[in-house]
């Protein structure tokens, strides 16, 4: 029963912490971009920082509900839109997944970053290419949405390495 | 905030690997689907069949149906583009005129895109 459900400190801190993704996705959200689809997306700055800081599974907890919750307060949960959100969060906590296991030592944040913004666009650009547009000329539209990745992945990259780092001084 | 003189030391040398690799991704891309060869039809699609082509040589208009309504298609002086569309968000209209091979124009609302394709496609299958 609902009533006998007692949140621990641990779901406080993961709903604080996607609290604050949900607002970093509404933000851009109202900032208008070139092309439909390009996108900072600054909230995976949150997600990284929980996978470093509080392991995987609360990044994927974050991540999974930013997603579900910004649906709902965009208006498009169940859309096009937020199967789009879904592919590409669901496809880039895989990468991250798999990337949480490559030696700490000589790959930091900005690798995980990288990698996780090519597998956002990957799974958005097959849910487009599978579903939304099942059309060969999508292919035509991958070098701008490779460039943002490697852009947008670096700045978000070096930003959670800057997130991260001990405040000794 | 972000020291910029101070970037580099959020990098390692497998994150230097990472941005080389990706870099060189995003190059090869670039170099395979981007051909700069002009185009010679232009192919109208409608959801998820191939609708009519046309070639560019000849100006005309082209009336479309689509799902939220018809869409008006122009080509002229080898060049095409949505010159109407019944959508709200008019990213088609907006992307204005294609003459380059490869290019397309996709009209998500209304279900109508417009493909360029060269004479002769560079391949029709690849095996290995």
């Amino acid at each position: 029963m609902l009533k006998h459900f007692h949140p621990s400190l641990e779901d406080h801190r993961i709903a604080k912490l996607a609290a604050f993704a949900i607002a970093l996705h509404m933000l851009e959200a109202v900032v208008p971009s070139p092309l439909p689809g390009v996108k900072p997306g600054i909230a995976n700055i949150v997600t990284l920082y929980v996978m470093c800081q509080y392991g995987f599974a609360k990044a994927a907890w974050v991540s999974l509900l930013r997603v579900l919750a910004s649906s709902l307060l965009l208006g498009q949960f169940l859309s096009p839109g937020f199967a789009l959100s879904l592919a590409g969060a669901g496809l880039s906590l895989a990468c991250l997944y798999a990337g949480m296991h490559l030696p700490k030592r000589w790959f930091g944040p900005v690798s995980l970053s990288i990698l996780a913004a090519f597998a956002h666009i990957a799974g958005q650009l097959m849910v487009v290419r599978f579903w939304l547009i099942p059309h060969a000329g999508v292919a035509y539209l991958v070098p701008v949405f490779a460039v943002a990745a490697l852009f947008f992945g670096t700045i978000n990259g070096l930003i959670t390495a800057q997130l991260l780092k001990p405040k000794a001084h | 905030m972000l020291n910029l003189k101070s970037l580099h030391k959020y990098l390692l040398l497998g994150d230097w690997l990472v941005l080389l690799l990706a870099g060189l991704l995003v190059c090869m891309s670039f170099l395979s689907l981007w051909q700069n060869a002009p185009a010679a039809k232009v192919q109208i699609s409608v959801a998820d069949k191939v609708y009519a082509t046309y070639s560019l040589n000849q100006a005309r208009e082209i009336h479309v149906r689509g799902p939220l309504g018809k869409a008006v298609i122009q080509i002229a002086k080898g060049k095409a583009r949505f010159a109407k569309s019944p959508c709200n968000s008019q990213y088609c209209v907006h992307q204005g005129w294609l003459s380059k091979a490869g290019q397309v124009a996709i009209c998500i609302p209304n279900q109508i895109s417009l493909a360029l394709v060269g004479e002769a496609k560079p391949y029709d299958a690849l095996n290995y």
